[in-house]
């Protein structure tokens, strides 16, 4: 589904991807953990062109979207996004903030993307929230709510960029149990996170990046237990 | 004591006599200021958004064009519009919407820098949402970003109306018949140097002090809405 190869970014005289090569396939849960400054976030960051590769190449779904000719306005609308920071549009109601995009962009009624934030409201436990202010949600709520709103452009693949590292601990859960139940739907997910609990419980795939160089991969059980390269090894006896 | 009592109730009386070149005045001021005001948000905003394009051409006409009127008085550039206008095919347009066209020029210039901050102060990861969601740039603007921008510079907008009120009075330098023209015309009539000066700051302060008031009520609506932190 997202082919990605030799992948490199530089920030003025920073480089921060040095040359990634992977390959995303459809239904796949594929986790992406790694010290700070690793370029773990960049990456996910380049797969829907936030930022913008200084080289390499990527393809989601046979088309080049690193290629100049592209526009990625397309792709993104089949690609959901995460924030840590939520990003939710303070100035409209939860229901505004899922239904912009499905009106503005895919061109439906208002009756149409308000059926679809409903559903979706329901599914992320939040079908009452729906005429209040992102201001009155709770941190738990408002990444719930940011979840539902990339939901409903009804993306073949969502990025989730460490969706629960603003958020106060007794909240992680509930991100979580909405991330497991898309898991379990079969919907791709590309995440970024610390959370090495969901790694193994719902990835199918762990990556470990480190220096802008993907380290080391493989199924949660080898990489967890099993670590082949030291640097693995290293950042897995600091943090588990 | 006398003395004073017999002013108040001489300039009272003059006002009363001359009370329609006042409020005919007060009509061209509120004019001028109203279209001043519409047309300078609007450029203001065409300005700030070429300002902040990627487009280097825009962008500098934009730079230029908010630095020159920033850097000469509002004096010099009304007999520039007024004079000049006509000059280069203008000739058909009344006085009025030359005054107004001057005005408002000058009024996009602060307007497009207050904008300019506005669109700034909203943080990057809203043009990140609203683009990661499929949106253009131009969607993620006028969707999510200036919504938020006008919210949050209101008070600095409302700040340039009043501004824009009480500068108007320049414009009778070049005959126009604004509330400034129109208390000179009165002092010249009526052998009165000063009292008629006294009741229009009066009515340049009413309009003002209103607005002022009027704005603070549609803030707090505005503030009302949204119910943050």
């Amino acid at each position: 589904m997202i082919k990605v190869s030799n992948l490199n970014k530089s920030f003025d005289k920073l480089h921060v991807l040095k040359g990634i090569d992977e390959e995303i396939s459809q239904g796949e849960v594929v986790v992406v953990i790694g010290p700070s400054g690793s370029g773990k976030s960049t990456f996910l960051r380049c797969l829907n062109l936030l930022e913008h590769p200084t080289g390499g190449e990527i393809v989601f779904e046979g088309i080049s979207i690193t290629d100049e000719k592209n526009d990625i306005n397309n792709q993104r609308a089949k690609m959901g996004m995460v924030f840590q920071q939520f990003n939710l549009f303070p100035h409209m109601t939860v229901l505004g903030n899922i239904t912009i995009s499905p009106m503005k962009v895919k061109g439906l009624t208002k009756v149409e993307a308000e059926k679809i934030a409903f559903k979706l409201l329901k599914i992320v436990g939040l079908y009452d929230k729906a005429d209040s202010y992102p201001s009155q949600l709770s941190g738990g709520q408002k990444q719930r709510i940011a979840i539902a709103r990339a939901l409903a452009m009804e993306p073949e693949v969502m990025l989730f960029d460490e969706p629960t590292s603003s958020l106060d601990p007794e909240m992680v859960g509930e991100v979580l149990d909405v991330m497991k139940k898309l898991a379990s739907e079969g919907m791709t997910m590309v995440v970024v996170t610390h959370e090495m609990g969901f790694a193994k419980e719902v990835g199918d795939r762990v990556l470990f990046m480190d220096d802008g160089v993907i380290v080391e991969q493989g199924t949660p059980k080898e990489l967890f237990e099993n670590p082949k390269h030291p640097r693995t090894q290293d950042f897995l006896s600091k943090i588990l | 004591m006398d003395i004073l009592i017999t002013s108040i109730t001489n300039s009272i009386e003059l006002f009363i006599k001359y009370h329609r070149y006042y409020l005919r005045g007060t009509g061209i001021t509120l004019l001028v200021s109203f279209f001043g005001v519409f047309l300078g948000v609007f450029f203001g905003l065409l300005l700030a958004l070429m300002n902040l394009s990627k487009n280097k051409i825009l962008k500098g006409i934009s730079r230029s064009y908010i630095n020159f009127i920033r850097g000469t008085p509002l004096l010099v550039q009304v007999f520039i519009v007024y004079l000049g206008l006509p000059l280069v095919g203008f000739g058909f347009m009344p006085d009025l919407w030359l005054v107004i066209i001057a005005v408002s020029f000058n009024s996009s210039a602060y307007v497009a820098e207050i904008v300019r901050g506005g669109i700034q102060s909203i943080e990057k990861g809203q043009t990140e949402a609203a683009r990661s969601l499929g949106m253009t740039q131009r969607m993620a603007m006028r969707y999510i970003i200036i919504p938020q921008a006008l919210k949050n510079i209101l008070p600095a907008l409302g700040n340039e109306f009043i501004i824009l009120i009480k500068e108007s009075a320049i414009i009778s330098v070049v005959g126009i018949h604004d509330l400034m023209y129109q208390t000179d015309t009165i002092r010249g009539i009526s052998y009165r140097p000063f009292s008629p000066l006294v009741f229009a700051a009066i009515i340049y302060f009413i309009i003002t002090f209103s607005l002022s008031r009027l704005l603070n009520v549609f803030e707090r609506r505005l503030r009302a809405g949204d119910q943050s932190i």
